[in-house]
């Protein structure tokens, strides 16, 4: 069973900004610990010889040209902005977390 | 949230330096003058309506994917290189993962563990001539947030009902540059705070990879500030006061952020790790969020973009199209010049290096070339409030203007009333003067019959010069200045004078 604590998880639904019930926590308690353990079977198959990678496909240095393409109007930007004003997308207001 | 933070009275700079070595460090952001964003085509501009600079990357939209600009790597290359750091062979981007309504995505594509550039160092100089090693940790490559404007009755975040988001900043190349921690800067900690922005800034602007206007945030600054107890060597609690974006702000901020720490330890409180904001207004720091959970990144590298490799060619190549380090040039050229330490960082201060040196390569002397730039030139600007370079006086208008000085048809003052003309749209300086009718009156005719009223005018001044008291000339001259409108020549009115009087000159 994977190293999962209900402290884990409460950390990972704060950081989510998820609010979960007390049953919530701990089924996903529970759930994540499975999904970790399958996750692990992975390191089964890789031995030590098999570098980590973060990409399927063995490329490197894909890089665009430095040129301008296309752009969207401010109404396009906003089409599915839930709320807008100004030509700006309308949030709540949230204490600086940046 | 919980903890507050220790109030107690800032100590004397000089006070908290008996007590306290400081400990620095600065995250320095710079804002790349790329045509397009770092993982997006949409342009990279500034001032345009909001949220027009963006297409589908930038906000975020699901199936789209990220494609790395070329010319940015190349430009953290430069950078990496002009601060003498080692490059990466291999490096990735990775995720920072926040919630903020800066940028769509949610998370931030930055590098963490494989920055571009490591290892480095930049030798600062100070105002005397001295300069201090500054270790560089890392550069790396990152994109930049879009931008929010908090509504409501405060105007400011606290109290805010709703924010505005414009996302035409988000996505534009941005280069972090990350120190070691400094030590040994004792009381010329914020000097050398000033020093290192401006080198940085500098460095920036030589390489041509950033506009660095800091008053636009292109190049902006984190202050990190620490105390240790004299004779100590473990490092203090620090401060981060964010986003200093001027090089006078961030000596300010440095030098009020010693204070305030030695007066909260000299009273036995604590210092609790928080980021602060610089007040411009009253030159002083405010609290602003403590170190928390939120800064749980949860980085893993990004899943959409393949690793960078960088050859030795590679490097090789851009290292071959670096331009001389600012340093050097400043060097170079106060040896070629022959200015005073003081007459040149002045003219460093003022911005005006780059125009001194055309006007010198056009053939004015050094000395010339100073005497109109920081001279009439900085007050033309002063007057009218704004940078002398700024002014759009060209280094072949002062040039032409001292051509004209040196052939004799224009002196001093009327030369710089022929700049004022030139300021306000009338054409070149031999333009001017031609269409103006403001060549010097050096034919003798009307000189001399100009001379000669002035005398017979003023019989006890020609008594006075006639009786060898030659420096009586000069209550002459105004007269006769008088007459011809400026345009005489003084020492041509001498000689007349002189010739009249039967006087050896």
């Amino acid at each position: 069973m994977a190293d999962i604590s209900r402290a884990d998880v409460e950390h990972l639904a704060k950081l989510a900004h998820i609010s979960m019930s007390e049953a919530e926590l701990e089924k996903m308690t529970g759930e994540l610990g499975v999904i970790v353990d399958s996750v692990k079977t992975v390191q089964e198959a890789a031995g030590e010889d098999i570098p980590a990678t973060s990409h399927p496909v063995a490329l490197t240095n894909v890089f665009r040209e430095d040129v301008i393409g296309h752009t969207y109007t401010a109404e396009e930007s906003l089409a599915n902005a839930p709320d807008a004003e100004d030509g700006r997308f309308k949030v709540p207001a949230i204490l600086d977390e940046e | 949230m919980t903890e507050t933070q220790t109030e107690a009275q800032p100590l004397s700079f000089e006070e908290a330096l008996e007590k306290y070595d400081p400990v620095l460090g600065f995250e320095v952001h710079v804002e790349l003058n790329t045509k397009s964003k770092m993982f997006s085509s949409a342009p990279n501009a500034f001032g345009d309506e909001p949220n027009t600079n963006v297409n589908e990357v930038d906000l975020g939209l699901p199936g789209t994917l990220p494609v790395v600009n070329g010319k940015a790597v190349e430009s953290a290359i430069k950078l990496g290189l002009a601060l003498n750091c080692s490059i990466a062979e291999y490096c990735r981007f990775a995720r920072k993962q926040y919630f903020y309504p800066d940028l769509p995505k949610n998370w931030q594509t930055s590098q963490y563990d494989e920055p571009i550039a490591y290892d480095g160092y930049l030798d600062v100089e100070l105002d005397d001539g001295e300069t201090f090693r500054v270790e560089i940790e890392r550069a790396h490559m990152e994109e930049d947030a879009g931008k929010l404007t908090h509504a409501g009755t405060s105007g400011r975040i606290q109290g805010a009902d709703y924010s505005l988001v414009d996302y035409n900043r988000t996505g534009v190349p941005l280069i972090e540059i990350v120190t070691k921690p400094i030590t040994g800067a004792g009381e010329r900690a914020p000097e050398i705070a000033r020093a290192y922005v401006t080198a940085i800034r500098d460095i920036v602007k030589g390489l041509d990879i950033s506009d660095a206007r800091m008053e636009r945030g292109n190049v902006r600054c984190d202050a990190n500030v620490s105390l240790m107890p004299k004779g100590t060597t473990d490092f203090g609690t620090r401060s981060e006061t964010k986003n200093v974006n001027s090089t006078r702000a961030v000596e300010q901020a440095v030098h009020f952020e010693i204070r305030r720490h030695a007066g909260i330890l000299s009273t036995g409180g604590s210092i609790i790790q928080e980021t602060r904001h610089w007040l411009e207004t009253s030159r002083t720091t405010s609290s602003g969020r403590p170190k928390s959970d939120a800064d749980d990144y949860r980085y893993f590298p990004e899943p959409d973009l393949v690793p960078i490799t960088v050859t030795q060619e590679w490097i090789e190549r851009l290292r071959a199209e670096l331009p001389e380090p600012p340093a050097v040039r400043r060097r170079r050229l106060r040896e070629a010049w022959g200015y005073s330490d003081a007459e040149f960082r002045d003219v460093v201060a003022a911005g005006l290096m780059d125009q001194i040196e055309e006007t010198v390569e056009q053939g004015a002397s050094p000395a010339v070339a100073r005497k109109w730039w920081m001279g009439e030139i900085s007050r033309l600007a002063n007057a009218r409030d704004i940078e002398p370079a700024a002014l759009g006086v060209e280094p072949e208008t002062i040039v032409a203007l001292n051509v004209l000085i040196d052939e004799g048809k224009i002196n001093d003052k009327i030369a710089r009333q022929v700049l004022e003309h030139h300021l306000e749209g009338e054409g070149s300086p031999a333009e001017i003067v031609q269409a103006r009718g403001l060549e010097v009156v050096s034919d003798d005719g009307a000189l001399t019959a100009a001379v000669e009223k002035a005398m017979a005018e003023n019989p006890d001044v020609v008594e006075k010069v006639a009786g060898g008291k030659l420096k009586a000339i000069g209550a002459l001259i105004g007269p006769v200045m008088k007459e011809t409108r400026g345009q005489a020549d003084a020492g041509k009115v001498r000689e007349i004078v002189l010739a009249k009087l039967g006087i050896e000159g």
